[in-house]
């Protein structure tokens, strides 16, 4: 299946609840079963639908949080005044329904023969498809480099934290934590910034292909700066969140 | 008083929306401005979305490109600002 | 039929009728909805015109500042459901603006920076009924809330309140502006409901 592009289905399908799990105080994955699924591609996300039951919809995107070949699962963060992800994050639970559409995208998506290596900067939840792509590169046993640079608020804030501090070969992940550290931390302490980047990205000469997710701000000022630093615009590959506070 | 941005995304962002419109993936299509001539993935599109419609703009001079409004189950959709969308 | 997801519900409940029109909920936020980029139109450059009068008249931003203004308070509908109660904004009033023209033709098309455009028949811009807005809550009116100027027609869905705006075409026939084109209601009148071509 490898570099075989996966069609998604154009309509919706119910999908059922299977896992709920915490992954911080605001955020959580869950993981659903969908009939059918046609598998999906790192990187890639779905739209969702919840009806209520005097006919309200709403739709939402979200990425998927898992590799090709394993359950879809998505993460998604609590907006404090929104109306979607509180239900969630909050009230779903193992059984309870929803609607999905997708697998969706061709862009922003990894698989071992595209190739790096990959400097990966992720703004909050931007880490949800990187962290597919990351599940992806293991699984495939690939040996591409990467460099994960994953600014959070804070440590708590930080999704997939075990996850991303067990050892990875040929993996380097830098976090940043722009509002609050732990004790005796030694790692950056701001938001991503031209020195930031300089210190911790691939050099343009080792050819480098950049996927940069999060909030617009995030991923606009980061792409500028890898840009900045001679990565080719069309090696940099974007995915815009819309504006949360960071 | 919190204001609520909902604009500025990308085409990643509309990508099962044009999905359900053209009937396949197109964040990977190439679209030319009509006005400027830029040449984009959709991907890459400056998008918008306040909540009466959605406007895809070209990043480089701002023009609209693309227009989707969905209204009593049907969605109007205006490409009239591409010379090309392939 | 779509499945009913459990215990999931519309998050903001309807207001009662009476003080805000049917379908509407009411907010403390102030939602900022663009369909581009928000400009940033030096002062020094920024006109205010109306064309289509038997002469074009035109305010630069001091001229414009010069005239008469009024304090009001009013509540604002959102054709997407939000309704805002008591919003206080300063403004020069279309009926001074509209007064300083000799023209006879009954609609209007307001533009604005970034090509926006809605359509208001002139009678619902006169009658105290319309004003071009600079401040909002007492501040200068911010750039995302379509400063330094935008048009105020609080009795209309929003839409029509247009962002930015730089001036009016005035015409013989309802042209439909960037929304209306694209099957939002004429008129839009909250109270009747007009949210979309035929309603």
């Amino acid at each position: 299946m490898e570099g075989t592009a996966v069609r998604g289905r154009l309509t919706w399908q119910t999908a059922t609840v299977r896992a709920v799990t915490d992954e911080t105080p605001k955020v959580r994955t869950l993981t659903l079963e969908v009939p059918d699924w046609p598998g999906h591609r790192a990187g890639q996300h779905v739209d969702i639908r919840l009806t209520a039951d005097d006919g309200y919809q709403a739709e939402r995107a979200y990425s998927i949080a898992s590799a090709p070949g394993e359950p879809l699962a998505l993460t998604v963060e609590r907006l404090d005044d929104g109306e979607v992800s509180p239900y969630l994050t909050e009230d779903l639970r193992p059984g309870d329904v929803l609607e999905v559409r997708g697998p969706v995208g061709g862009y922003f998506v990894w698989e071992p023969a595209t190739g790096g290596p990959l400097l990966l900067a992720a703004g909050g939840s931007g880490v949800v498809p990187l962290r597919a792509i990351l599940r992806e590169r293991s699984q495939a046993g690939s040996t591409v480099p990467v460099r994960l640079l994953y600014s959070s608020r804070s440590w708590e804030d930080v999704i997939y934290q075990t996850e991303l501090d067990v050892p990875m070969d040929g993996v380097q992940v830098i976090h940043t934590l722009t509002r609050s550290q732990p004790p005796m931390w030694k790692g950056y302490a701001r938001r991503v910034d031209a020195k930031m980047l300089a210190e911790v990205a691939w050099t343009a000469a080792d050819g480098p292909l950049a996927y940069v997710c999060g909030p617009t701000n995030f991923v606009e000022s980061v792409a500028a700066g890898l840009v900045g630093l001679g990565y080719p615009a069309g090696r940099v590959k974007t995915e815009r969140f819309g504006a949360t506070g960071q | 008083m919190e204001a609520l941005d909902d604009a500025a995304v990308d085409g990643n962002a509309i990508g099962g929306l044009l999905m359900e419109v053209f009937g396949t993936e197109m964040t990977t299509a190439t679209g030319i401005c009509a006005s400027c001539g830029a040449v984009s993935q959709v991907a890459e599109l400056a998008v918008y979305r306040p909540g009466l419609g959605t406007v895809a703009r070209c990043r480089s001079c701002d023009a609209v490109l693309m227009v989707f409004v969905r209204i009593r189950e049907v969605t109007c959709v205006d490409l009239m600002g591409l010379a090309s969308l392939t | 039929m779509s499945p009913v997801s459990r215990g999931f519900h519309r998050k903001r409940q309807e207001a009662p009728a009476g003080r805000v029109p049917p379908g509407q909920y009411v907010t403390a936020d102030f939602p900022v909805l663009s369909a581009g980029p928000t400009p940033h139109t030096p002062l020094a450059k920024w006109t205010f015109s109306i064309n289509g009068g038997r002469e074009p008249k035109s305010w630069t931003w001091e001229e414009f500042r010069a005239l008469p203004s009024e304090q009001l308070t009013t509540d604002i509908h959102c054709v997407t459901r939000w309704s805002k109660l008591d919003t206080m904004w300063e403004g020069v009033s279309l009926d001074v603006l509209l007064g300083a023209v000799d023209y006879d033709v009954a609609f209007a098309l307001a533009f604005s920076d970034g090509g926006y455009t809605t359509n208001v028949p002139v009678a619902d811009l006169l009658g105290g009924k319309a004003w071009v807005a600079y401040s909002f809550g007492g501040a200068p009116l911010g750039a995302e809330h379509g400063g330094p100027a935008r048009l105020l027609v609080p009795h209309l869905y929003f839409w029509k309140s247009a962002k930015w705006v730089r001036g009016l075409r005035l015409v013989d026939v309802d042209v439909p502006g960037f929304w209306e084109n694209y099957g939002y209601h004429m008129y839009g009148d909250p109270w009747k409901e007009q949210r979309y071509a035929g309603d």
